[in-house]
């Protein structure tokens, strides 16, 4: 069983039917028993970065989410979850991450060119590490979906694809047991299916 | 680099598909969810579902077809037509739309996209516009397209981006239907003054259109279609090969 934590940000409806198209069972929770005995663990989130980093906290989950990811349950981070994963965000304001992999999460404005918008969003290539167990399905310039204005920086070691928007823009990252996606699987079509399929095959 | 995106649109009315000729003579087609299955698995980067029905009960089927098709297809989905409230929004959040594009809804209640942008995020925010050239003059018009309001079109469309709009669908009412090819010249006053992503919508007859769309105005993200490819006139893996042989980014 796969727990998505439920912390009330956004809306889980694409991302369940997209794990029981590949086969999982899956259950939205906040339950601390639930997430303790299921096999693997996703983190979804969209919002902005301090306001869903203080509803995590609200729930009293972090405590038991830390130890499930160091105990080496698959663990996944999906868009703003991603991005919780790192040390800090900066986001109206400088606000704490979970810090599980090492790292902060900047605004793209002033990074990026100034003729390309802000988000970041569309469909865009990876450029992947195939060593990533996320990957196993899916091949180098594959595309997947994309929605987002801050990105992480500073995770050289961990970053496993790329997007190129005028900077190398860090599309996903893996440390151990723990991985992060910047865009949305469950919005990238079939691309989007293998990559939730590789994670939900990781460990068994 | 971000790819250019295909986009099919559905027109949806108490249930089932309709495309017509300058927005009037609608015809049906087939199952809004057949057709959203089989462009998903053929290549679209995303679609938009507009619902045309007015009333309660078409509204119902209409939410219903939604979560169906939601249920099923695993790319982005853009939901329009009566849109006019942030109740609106939420409904067909719910039901497993990406995006929420406002028309008429914006124009009758200018405090509608500052609202929505601020609660769902400017990426969720549509602004789709109506345009027809008036007297030499690009101007709005609202109730799909049956009423000019006399505002002017790029005026209205910067407005609406300051206010929170993420994205716009542009349709030239001029082109729409007529299958000669994309409204260059307003897209291109369109993509001058705006810096977020820019559709482009009515007057796609073949492969070509698109090709010149992408290539006259770099600026537009995306072309919108409907009966080229309803009809099966133009199949979108084979317009998507055609883009790339032209050096047009594109998701194969």
């Amino acid at each position: 069983m796969l727990a998505i934590i439920d912390y009330g940000v956004g809306n889980l409806f694409s991302l369940q039917c997209s794990l029981k198209k590949i086969g999982v069972e899956a259950v939205v929770t906040k339950d601390a028993e639930f997430i303790k005995n299921a096999d693997r663990i996703i983190l979804p989130g969209v919002g902005a970065f301090g306001d869903a980093a203080d509803k995590l906290r609200a729930t009293g989950l972090v405590d038991v989410i830390r130890s499930e990811a160091e105990n080496g349950k698959p663990f996944l981070g999906i868009c703003l979850g991603m991005q919780l994963l790192f040390d800090k965000g900066f986001e109206y304001g400088e606000h704490e991450g979970l810090g599980f992999i090492k790292g902060n999460v900047i605004p793209l404005e002033g990074k990026i060119p100034s003729e390309l918008n802000i988000p970041h969003m569309g469909w865009n290539a990876l450029s992947l590490d195939k060593n990533c167990p996320l990957f196993k399905y899916i091949e180098d310039g594959d595309c997947v979906y994309f929605v987002h204005s801050y990105y992480a920086t500073d995770c050289d070691e961990s970053v496993v694809a790329t997007a190129e928007y005028g900077i190398p823009v860090t599309a996903a990252v893996g440390k151990g047991n723990i991985f992060g996606c910047q865009f949305h699987p469950e919005k990238s079509g079939e691309t989007g299916l293998k990559i939730l399929k590789a994670f939900c095959e990781i460990g068994d | 680099m971000i790819t250019k995106r295909i986009i099919p649109c559905l027109d949806v009315r108490n249930g089932t598909v309709v495309k017509g000729t300058n927005f009037e003579n609608l015809n049906e087609i087939s199952s809004p969810v057949q057709l959203a299955e089989y462009y998903s698995s053929h290549g679209a980067d995303e679609l938009v579902f507009y619902d045309i029905t007015a009333s309660s009960d078409g509204r119902k089927l209409f939410t219903d077809i939604l979560t169906e098709t939601a249920s099923k297809v695993f790319i982005p989905l853009t939901v329009g037509g009566g849109i006019n409230t942030l109740d609106d929004f939420d409904r067909v959040l719910k039901c497993g739309a990406d995006k929420v594009s406002v028309n008429s809804g914006a124009i009758r209640n200018p405090d509608l996209i500052p609202q929505a942008a601020s609660k769902y995020g400017d990426q969720c925010v549509v602004l789709s516009v109506d345009v027809k050239r008036v007297d030499g003059k690009f101007c709005v018009f609202a109730k799909g397209g049956r009423e000019n309001t006399g505002m002017d079109a790029l005026e209205w469309i910067k407005q609406g981006v300051k206010n929170g709009a993420g994205e716009i669908v542009v349709n030239s009412i001029d082109t729409d239907g007529v299958k000669k090819g994309f409204d260059i010249e307003m897209l291109k006053a369109v993509c001058d003054i705006v810096n977020v992503l820019v559709i482009a919508s009515g007057g796609a007859g073949g492969k070509q259109d698109f090709v010149d769309l992408f290539n006259t105005v770099p600026g537009v993200s995306a072309g919108l279609a409907a009966s080229i490819f309803h009809y099966g006139e133009v199949t979108i893996d084979d317009l998507k090969k055609t883009l790339n042989e032209n050096n047009i980014t594109v998701r194969l």
